[in-house]
C-alpha cells in the first residue's frame, strides 16, 4: 500500500458502494505492516453501519479513529470535530478517510481541500455496479465528477468494489469488469484494485487484486464477534 | 450482469411502490427513513410520477387522501414521530375508505427520541393509528426482499378491503443493504368506481368523505366497515414459523428481531432445547390461530422485541392464558444480542441445561 498510496487516502464514491468496509479493510493491513494508522469517519450524511461502529476494534490493532462528534448517539447532527483538520496537518503515519455517499457526502471533504493539497493525498473512487437496477458507467462518471467538485480534489483510482453482499461470488466479480473498464476508459482514471473477498482471492491472477474480509456484519451476525 | 441488486431497504421499498404502481407519492424528511423520500425525489420525475416534499406531515397525509379519492396508488413514510403527526390523517383516509400506503421507518421514541432502530410504535400501529373506530392493514416485513414483497401486497389488499395499509419497518431494515430481485411491473390494479376522478356526465359523481351527519348512519356505516374487517381477520392472517411443530419454548418476534431471534433458536436448538419461532408477517390482522395453535403444545412463549413489551399483549390474547407468555427486549435504539435471548430461554427452561 506504502507504493501505491499517498499517506493520505480518501475513500469516496456512491451510497453503499462499500466504502467503510474497505477503510476498514485498508486501516487494518496499514497497521498490520507496521504503519502509523489514522482512520476518520467523515460520513455526515449516513446514520447508520459505519467506521465508528469499529471503534473497538481499532483500539485492539492500536489504530486511532476520529469521527463526527455525535456518530453513533441519538443525534442526527453532523458536526465534525477539530481533531480532523489537526491530523491531516499534523503529517504524520497514514490517515484514510471514509467520506459519505455521492456528492452530498463528499462536501465533508470540500472544506479540508487546502490542507489535503498540501499534504499531497490518494483519492480512491470505490464503485459496485451492483448498486444499480441498471448500471450506467456515463451516470457513474457523472457523479464522480459531481464528487470531485464538491470535495474540490481529484480522483486518483478507481477500485472495482462489486458484489451482492453474502450473495457475492467470484463469477460476479469478473463479469462487473468491463463495466469499470468502460467507466474508466470515459473518465482517464485507472483501476487500482478489484478487491476481492480473502477466501476467493486465490480465483484471480494476484496483479491488482486487493483482498478483503467482510466487517460490516447484522446483528444476527455478530454473535461469535461478541 | 445479475438479475439481483444490491440495496438498501429503504430505497427497496420505494422501488417496489413504484413497480406496484404508485406514481404519487407525499413526503417530508426524517431520519432514518430518509431515503424512501431521497429515492422518489430523483426516480419520480424520470417515469412522469409526482414527488412532492409537502410543508409537514399533516399536509402530506391529506394529500395521500385527496390522491388515493381520486383512484390512484398513492404513498406516504415517516419515522415514528411523524407518524404520531400523520394519524389525523389517517383517520380521516380510514373513515372515508380509502386504500394507500403509509410506512414507518421506526426509531426511539417517546418524544423525538433517537434515530437509532426501535419497534416500540407496535401499539400506535396496531391500536391507535387515529382516533375513532378503525383499523389499518400493518405488515411487518424482516428482509430487505420481504419489504419489497409487501409492499406490492398490501396496495392489493389495501384496495381490495378499501383501506390504508402500514407498513412497519425500523431503522436497521431501512439502513441495511441486501440483494434483491423484483417482480414484474404492476400495470393493473383494482377496479376503482368509487373513485372521485370525473364523472364525464355519464354517472352521478362521487363523494369521498368521513362526516356523517345522522349518529344512525355513522354507526351503520362503522358496522359496515366492521364486517369488512371480520373477514380481513379471518382471511389475511400471515407469519411464518421456523421449527415451531415440536417447540417446547416458542418465540415471537417481527421485524429485524425476528431475525436475530432466529439465530437464538439455532442456538437453543443446538443445546438441545427445543426452539422454535413464530413471526407474524401481518400484525394487525394479528396470527392468532397460528399462536392459538401452538399454544396447545409449548410449554411458554416469548415475546422478543425492540419496545417495552407491546406485542406481548396480543401474544397472550391469543395464548389465552393455557401457557406463559414472557417477555425480552431493549428499547431506545439498542438492539437485542442473540445470546441474551439464548439465556432468557434457558431461565424459563429452568437453568442451564
Amino acid at each position: 500500500m506504502k507504493d501505491l498510496l499517498a499517506p493520505v487516502t480518501i475513500l469516496c464514491g456512491h451510497y453503499g458502494t462499500g466504502k467503510t468496509n474497505l477503510a476498514v479493510n485498508l486501516a487494518l493491513q496499514a497497521a498490520g505492516q507496521g504503519e502509523a494508522v489514522t482512520v476518520m469517519d467523515l460520513d455526515v450524511v449516513n446514520p447508520y453501519f459505519r467506521t465508528a461502529d469499529f471503534r473497538e476494534l481499532f483500539r485492539e490493532r492500536g489504530i486511532r479513529l476520529i469521527a463526527p462528534t455525535y456518530a453513533g448517539t441519538n443525534l442526527d447532527i453532523p458536526v465534525l470535530p477539530p481533531s480532523v483538520a489537526a491530523a491531516i496537518r499534523a503529517g504524520e503515519g497514514r490517515l484514510i478517510l471514509d467520506v459519505g455517499g455521492d456528492d452530498d457526502g463528499a462536501v465533508a471533504l470540500g472544506g479540508f481541500s487546502a490542507l489535503l493539497e498540501r499534504r499531497g493525498y490518494s483519492m480512491l473512487y470505490v464503485v459496485n455496479p451492483y448498486r444499480e437496477l441498471e448500471p450506467d458507467p456515463e451516470e457513474d462518471a457523472a457523479l464522480l465528477e459531481r464528487i470531485q467538485q464538491s470535495s474540490r480534489l481529484r480522483v486518483t483510482y478507481l477500485v472495482n468494489n462489486a458484489n451482492l453482499g453474502p450473495e457475492t461470488t467470484p463469477q460476479l466479480v469478473r463479469e462487473a469488469a468491463p463495466y469499470l473498464g468502460e467507466l474508466s476508459r470515459i473518465t482517464g482514471i485507472p483501476v487500482l484494485w478489484t478487491a476481492v473477498e480473502s477466501r476467493y482471492a486465490g480465483q484471480f491472477p494476484p496483479d491488482g487484486i486487493l483482498p478483503i474480509e467482510v466487517y460490516v456484519k447484522l446483528p444476527w451476525d455478530e454473535e461469535e464477534k461478541r | 450482469m445479475s438479475e439481483r441488486v444490491l440495496m438498501k431497504g429503504n430505497e427497496a421499498m420505494a422501488e417496489a411502490a413504484i413497480r406496484a404502481g404508485c406514481r404519487h407519492f407525499f413526503g417530508y424528511p426524517i431520519t432514518p427513513q430518509t431515503e424512501v423520500a431521497a429515492y422518489m425525489a430523483k426516480k419520480m420525475p424520470k417515469i412522469g410520477g409526482t414527488y412532492l416534499q409537502a410543508e409537514s406531515e399533516i399536509a402530506a397525509v391529506n394529500m395521500v387522501l385527496g390522491a388515493s379519492a381520486a383512484g390512484v396508488r398513492a404513498m406516504t413514510s415517516s419515522s415514528s414521530p411523524g407518524i404520531s403527526l400523520k394519524t389525523e390523517g389517517i383517520s380521516y383516509i380510514a373513515g372515508s375508505d380509502l386504500p394507500c400506503l403509509i410506512v414507518n421507518v421506526e426509531r426511539g421514541g417517546p418524544g423525538l427520541g433517537g434515530i437509532q432502530p426501535a419497534q416500540s410504535d407496535y401499539w400506535q400501529a396496531t391500536r391507535a393509528l387515529g382516533h375513532g373506530d378503525f383499523h389499518a392493514l400493518v405488515f411487518a416485513p424482516s428482509t430487505v426482499q420481504e419489504l419489497v414483497n409487501v409492499v406490492f401486497l398490501a396496495y392489493d389488499l389495501a384496495e381490495k378491503y378499501r383501506m390504508p395499509a402500514l407498513l412497519l419497518s425500523d431503522g436497521l431494515l431501512g439502513q441495511m443493504m441486501e440483494p434483491v430481485s423484483f417482480p414484474e411491473p404492476v400495470t393493473q390494479t383494482a377496479e376503482k368506481p368509487w373513485a372521485a376522478c370525473g364523472h364525464g356526465n355519464k354517472r352521478p359523481h362521487n363523494i369521498v368523505n368521513s362526516l356523517y351527519l345522522q349518529p344512525e348512519e355513522l354507526e351503520r356505516t362503522v358496522r359496515e366497515r366492521f364486517q369488512r374487517y371480520a373477514q380481513v381477520e379471518r382471511e389475511e392472517q400471515r407469519c411464518q414459523e421456523y421449527l415451531c411443530d415440536d417447540a417446547d419454548y416458542i418465540l415471537t418476534a417481527f421485524g429485524a428481531t425476528a431475525r436475530i431471534s432466529q439465530s437464538a433458536v439455532d442456538t437453543l436448538r443446538s443445546q438441545g432445547i427445543k426452539a422454535g419461532l413464530l413471526r407474524p408477517i401481518t400484525l394487525w390482522p394479528f396470527p392468532k390461530d397460528a399462536i392459538r395453535r401452538h399454544a396447545a403444545h409449548a410449554k411458554a412463549f416469548l415475546s422478543v422485541e425492540m419496545n417495552m413489551g407491546q406485542m406481548v399483549d396480543d401474544v397472550r390474547l391469543a395464548v389465552e392464558g393455557k401457557v406463559p407468555v414472557e417477555f425480552f427486549g431493549h428499547t431506545g435504539g439498542i438492539i437485542p444480542r442473540p445470546s441474551e435471548i439464548v439465556e432468557k430461554v434457558k431461565t424459563m427452561a429452568g437453568g442451564d441445561k
